[in-house]
């Protein structure tokens, strides 16, 4: 995992923790959400691991972002801020898939 | 399905979209309505505060049987530095209506509610299906759209795109451009699960009454956001929501920021002890009348969300889409019965009627908000701390005398922010809110 800085703000929890209580259908093997290739992450593209809502963001021990979107929570956040940079392909899950809210 | 024609298609089932589908059937035209969601709200998140006037206008008897959590009696609101809040609550016994004027609620149920009585009303509910793109002839006139799940378009006369804050459909078809991080706000929130009675101790609650918390200051770390505790019937909805531009900018991650607003002083005793059973987060268009794009053209309209249309002043945002969603079907089914055409120049006229409604006047209100907000980050950061300051001078007894006390509290504000820079910044706030 990669270290995200915590500004004094140390979560009581892990994420990974808050995403279990979630309902999802992971569509296997039809990622919604990719990051292209590169050799360095655009600065867009690095601020991804901490602002992403899911955590879905890390860095890998080759310095370059990856993305594994099963416990997106299909905000778009990510998408909007590399909209310029153009770092990755944001879809919507297939009609069905994704997370679904009991309570939203 | 593949050469079915429709009068109108409606993307998406959220508030936006089923008070345009509940208002197109009604007005007795064909109506398909398509949705990503495994089922209507699904894919949606709120607060949730929802506010009566919008829903009564297309259902009015709501009262009876929709899934309300509960009536609002008690608004708080609350500048919040690390250790205090200064509160303003109103709470009256007026709000104890016969017919409430504001409720909280959960989406997701609510949503299933809302979709039923537009599937009454006669439209037809296509969920587990993603539009993929609109459909155009060759004068570029919008004629219907593709889903992920049928081979073949769907052709309608019209489309509504109802499709919320990420409308993909409408920016790929070039209908709008793509959100900007400094337009839109980013919001996390848990549902915390309490015993009834627990939660009505706590809140000094009876019945079905309840209490709404906004809160701001401090908690959002500089950036400009605000927090909110609601109360469920068994349930508090708790969350924060900042500016993408300005978590993006500080590195902070949202989670982070959600547990430190609930391990705040004032906040933490009445979560204590919940069980949370889900963690969700939403996008808010905060971007005002000025990042709206355009709402109508040759076979399109756009409402509530994919709209912008959201009073962040106010906090209000499905009362908007409701009511954008509701006006823009009206025009439909009175061009429909005037046997005009929706085209660019016809459907103008759900232009012209938001703007006659509150939704318009609203927006164009607060048109300077978003921008004094984002330029002046002092309001959230500093002021709650020299309230809170003030308050404890002024309330904590030790000796001192009265008067050096104001001198003090005076001398305070004049060091943090001077003079001209308080007056500076009334001024700013004055002129923007009118």
């Amino acid at each position: 995992m990669n270290a995200k800085s915590t500004n004094g703000t140390e979560p009581t929890q892990k994420i990974e923790e808050k995403l279990y209580q979630n309902r999802y259908l992971v569509d296997s093997g039809r990622p919604h959400v990719r990051v292209k290739e590169h050799l360095e992450p655009t600065p867009e593209l690095k601020t991804l691991v901490n602002v992403c809502p899911a955590g879905c963001y890390s860095i890998s021990e080759q310095g370059k972002v990856e993305v594994v979107p099963d416990g997106c929570m299909e905000c778009g956040t990510c998408r909007i801020i590399t909209a310029e940079s153009g770092d990755i392909e944001w879809n919507y899950p297939r009609g069905g898939y994704g997370v679904s809210f009991k309570f939203g | 399905m593949a050469q079915e024609r429709f009068d109108a298609i409606v993307v998406g089932a959220g508030p936006a979209g089923n008070a345009a589908a509940l208002t197109l059937a009604k007005g007795g035209l064909k109506v398909l309505q398509i949705e990503r969601g495994e089922y209507p709200g699904a894919k949606n998140v709120q607060g949730a505060i929802l506010y009566a006037d919008a829903l009564e206008k297309l259902i009015p008897d709501f009262r009876d049987d929709a899934p309300l959590e509960r009536h609002v009696i008690e608004q708080r609101i609350w500048m919040m530095d690390d250790t205090s809040h200064t509160g303003m609550h109103y709470r009256s016994d007026d709000f104890n209506e016969e017919r409430p004027n504001r409720y909280t609620i959960l989406r997701s149920q609510f949503d299933r509610w809302f979709s039923s009585k537009v599937r009454e009303a006669g439209a037809i509910l296509l969920c587990e299906t993603t539009v993929t793109e609109l459909l155009k002839d060759s004068r570029d006139r919008v004629i219907g759209v593709l889903t992920d799940r049928h081979g073949g378009p769907i052709l309608a006369d019209v489309v509504v795109l109802s499709e919320g804050v990420n409308g993909l459909v409408g920016q790929r078809s070039g209908l709008r451009d793509e959100l900007k991080p400094k337009t839109v706000a980013l919001a996390v929130k848990e549902t915390h699960f309490l015993p009834q009675e627990v939660l009505e101790n706590r809140f000094n609650l009876t019945g079905d009454a309840g209490v709404v918390i906004e809160a701001m200051g401090t908690i959002t770390q500089g950036m400009t956001g605000t927090a909110f505790l609601y109360t469920n019937r068994e349930s508090l909805s708790v969350g924060i929501g900042c500016m993408v531009a300005d978590l993006a900018a500080a590195g902070v991650t949202p989670y982070s920021l959600l547990d430190r607003f609930k391990r705040h002083p004032s906040i933490a005793p009445l979560i204590a002890g919940s069980e949370v059973k889900e963690y969700a987060a939403h996008l808010i268009p905060e971007g005002g009348y000025n990042a709206m794009p355009e709402i109508f053209g040759d076979g399109w309209v756009v409402a509530g969300d994919a709209a912008h249309l959201v009073n962040s002043v106010h906090r209000e945002g499905s009362n908007l889409a409701m009511t954008s969603g509701r006006i823009a079907a009206e025009t439909i089914v009175w061009l429909k019965r005037r046997r005009e055409p929706c085209t660019k120049e016809y459907l103008a006229e759900y232009h012209r009627r938001l703007e006659a409604s509150f939704v318009l006047k609203d927006m164009k209100k607060y048109r300077k908000i978003p921008d004094v907000l984002h330029n002046n980050p002092q309001l959230l950061s500093l002021y709650p701390r020299l309230l809170s300051n003030a308050a404890q001078a002024f309330f904590r007894v030790d000796g001192q005398d009265k008067k050096t006390k104001e001198t003090q509290i005076l001398k305070s504000l004049r060091k943090q922010r001077g003079i001209g820079g308080l007056i500076g910044d009334a001024m700013k706030m004055a002129r923007a809110w009118r």
